[in-house]
């Protein structure tokens, strides 16, 4: 923000009256420019923050359902949480199986796209991309018949004697692996860029510092990809851990339910469940950014944070 | 100390045949070069004429397309980088942006198993006077800075052929001298092979024991600084070091030990063991401060005899005249139409009393001229600039 001032300021016109009348307006400058981002936070997140925040402690009237009244009733926080713990620990669970195959899966992916594509590197990125163009919940259906007990992956797993109970859809293994496949690119896409922008020199110095190829992918390579892995992870686990629409159409009626699961049915089902529901949220919301700010305290670098 | 595939080789290092092509573009070409062990070697040329390449095939980072890379009796072509004995200071320095400096400059003796990894480094920053910055990551250097880091990430190896590629290119004139100092130091303390690629002729002159000239993927000219600037074996050599004021001319016969040479009408002498060619075209070379001016004014009387005791001359005509301290830097236009200049050094505190315009005679030992062959290869200077013809 002092270096936009700054820019102002130099540009000054050369006599004392407009130079400070230029100061000024460099001065306020940046403020202006942050104006439209601020009031958009505003309106459409902080708002409704506050408004779920509320809700998250309101009191119904025992009498009359569907009526609340405001109050601050921490005891739906903790009914909430009792109730549905089990669903925070799928989620968190889920979501970090997700992300740590999605970074098996990504890394080698986005590895080969930087150093090893050539020419076929466009034709990776679109096909990384590509699933974008249609909709999240009809990909994940396709995932439906993919594992269903017809398909040749169910069929294999069976024919292993892989599946204790002869399924794969109606199974936690399914909710990961939609989830897994779902959040992909977002892991790809991180990695990849922060394998890109890497010097090509700096891995080859490690090489010529009597590095083999694997102490050079760890010492070399690895590290200096890790703001990708680092945002990849992150924006594969947040999604995850919040989502829903894979539990629901690739797992089973109760054990692989998630909290987006239990939030979206209190909301949307459940009468009276609103202030359970804005509570769970708010607790997943808190989970979340603590996880996170551990973790990017952790590693982290000064890219991130 | 060895670890992995690390090869231990010895002696000298020879480049046999060695060609890179990169699809149909050849950056080096058949290439053969013997650096004996413990030698300093500069490499010179311009942009683009395949240093880095050579650099990094001894390194193993490109493997030659065709020819063979050996040190001493062991073959390396076809070894990774990692096994080699050879370390590079790479152009762009490549340091490892997610380590400090110390941790940079350890990397290498670790990897090999060297137990006071973290002392050597110490060593190493000492060396080339950063110890100070020693917990700074990379990025928060400047130029020279990381520029001398990289140079103590590879010297710390003491490897038996240290590749250097303008390794001291951003650092101030003052810095520069004493690294250079030091690499010299280090270079015969330690006995190690330098290849060291630079731009700075004074550096490649002062610093090695021999200098190659390369272009175009070949190497020009080879052999000790001195010799190589007294007498160059090629035109591009001829203005590649130092400066030379060249003449398009023609062999028209012989006196004693001299080829004569006819220059625009201006009859000049070579030493027949200092000409590249024996009959025909010939470009005639003398050095700038192997020139003397003479005042056109007393042409008849002093010329007349020191042409006879001196020996050539060529009239010309004052262009610009520049003081440059220690000396006077004339340039002056010869009848051919070509821009020469002439070094005169300010032995006296006489005033100088020329200025552009004047007409002077130029004088010179014929013992210092220099012959090439005229490959056709453009000569800075020798074709006159449009509209600036000679009066
Ligand atoms: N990987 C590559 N693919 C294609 N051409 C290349 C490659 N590497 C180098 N070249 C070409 O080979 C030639 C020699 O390059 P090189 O880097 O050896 O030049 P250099 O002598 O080090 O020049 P400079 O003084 O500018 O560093 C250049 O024309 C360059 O464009
Ligand atoms: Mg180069």
């Amino acid at each position: 923000m002092s270096a936009l001032a700054h820019v102002g300021s130099a540009s000054a016109a050369p006599t004392p009256g407009a130079a400070d009348e230029t100061a000024k307006r460099g001065r306020f400058l940046p403020y202006l420019l942050l104006l439209p981002g601020g009031l958009w936070l505003i309106i459409f997140f902080v708002v409704p923050l506050v408004q779920l925040f509320t809700v998250s402690l309101q009191s119904r009237f025992p009498e009359y359902p569907g009526y609340y009244y405001r109050d601050v009733n921490v005891k739906n926080y903790w009914s909430a949480l009792t109730e549905f713990a089990p669903h925070f620990g799928r989620s968190l669970l889920f979501a970090g199986l997700a992300t740590f195959f999605a970074f098996c899966l990504a890394y080698p992916l986005a590895y080969a796209m930087a150093f090893k594509a050539g020419r076929w590197r466009g034709l990776m990125m679109i096909c990384v991309i590509a699933p974008f163009f249609t909709s999240f919940i009809l990909r994940t259906i396709a995932w439906r018949q993919i594992l269903a007990d017809e398909g040749p992956i169910a069929r294999i797993a069976n024919a292993l004697h892989l599946l204790p109970n002869g399924h794969i859809t109606e199974t936690w293994i399914a909710v990961v692996a939609g989830l897994t496949y779902n959040f992909l690119p977002f892991m790809v896409l991180p990695i990849y860029a922060s394998l890109e922008r890497a010097d090509p020199r700096v891995i080859e110095a490690g090489g010529d510092l009597y590095a083999n190829g694997f102490t050079t992918f760890r010492t070399v390579t690895l590290p200096m990809s890790m703001p990708g892995v680092l945002a990849g992870t992150l924006l594969t686990f947040i999604p995850a851990a919040g989502d829903y629409v894979n539990a629901e159409l690739l797992g089973s009626d109760r054990s692989t339910k998630m909290v987006g699961n239990v939030i979206e049915s209190q909301f949307f089902k459940v009468p009276d469940g609103y202030p359970t529901a804005a509570a769970l949220s708010f607790t997943l919301m808190a989970l979340i950014l603590g996880m996170v700010f551990l973790y990017a305290r952790k590693f982290g670098t000064e890219d991130l944070l | 100390m060895a670890k992995g595939g690390f090869r231990e080789a010895k002696g000298d290092l020879r480049i046999e045949d060695v060609t890179k092509s990169f699809g149909d573009f050849t950056a080096v070409d058949d290439l053969t070069l013997v650096v004996p062990r413990g030698s300093f070697f500069a490499l010179l040329g311009p942009s683009g004429c395949g240093k880095t390449t050579t650099l990094r095939m001894v390194a193993g980072l490109e493997q030659p397309t065709r020819g063979r890379i050996l040190i001493g009796d062991t073959d390396l072509t076809g070894s990774r980088p990692y096994e080699r004995p050879v370390n590079t200071v790479f152009q762009s320095y490549a340091l490892f942006p997610h380590l400090t400096v110390r941790d940079n400059v350890a990397f290498g003796p670790k990897r090999r198993g060297e137990k006071d990894a973290q002392r050597l480094a110490d060593e190493a920053l000492n060396l080339v006077q950063l110890p100070h910055l020693a917990s700074r990551k990379p990025t928060q250097l400047s130029g020279g800075q990381q520029q001398r880091v990289a140079v103590a990430r590879a010297l710390v190896n003491r490897p038996e052929v240290l590749l250097l590629d303008e390794p001291l290119g951003a650092l101030d004139l003052k810095l520069r001298r004493q690294m250079q100092v030091e690499l010299k130091r280090i270079q015969t303390e330690v006995g190690l092979t330098f290849i060291h690629v630079t731009h700075d002729q004074e550096e490649a002159m002062t610093m090695a024991d021999t200098v190659a000239v390369m272009n175009l993927g070949r190497i020009e000219q080879m052999g000790p600084p001195a010799q190589m600037y007294d007498l160059p074996s090629t035109a591009f050599v001829a203005n590649f070091v130092g400066q030379s004021n060249l003449g398009q001319g023609r062999i028209t016969g012989r006196d004693g030990d001299f080829v004569v040479v006819d220059v625009n009408g201006s009859t000049v002498k070579i030493p027949s063991a200092r000409c590249a060619v024996t009959s025909g075209e010939v470009l005639f070379g003398i050095r700038p401060e192997k020139v003397h001016l003479a005042r056109s004014s007393d042409i008849d009387a002093a010329i007349r005899d020191r042409k006879v005791a001196f020996g050539d001359d060529m009239r010309a005509t004052v262009l610009d005249v520049s003081f440059i301290g220690v000396a006077t830097q004339y340039l002056v236009r010869v009848p051919s139409g070509a821009t020469w200049s002439v070094y005169e050094q300010n032995l006296d505190v006489d005033p100088i009393d020329l200025k552009p315009g004047d007409p002077v005679w130029l004088e010179w030992d014929p013992a210092h001229a220099f012959g090439v062959a005229a490959d056709g290869t453009p000569i800075p200077g020798i074709t006159p600039a449009p509209g600036q013809d000679a009066p």
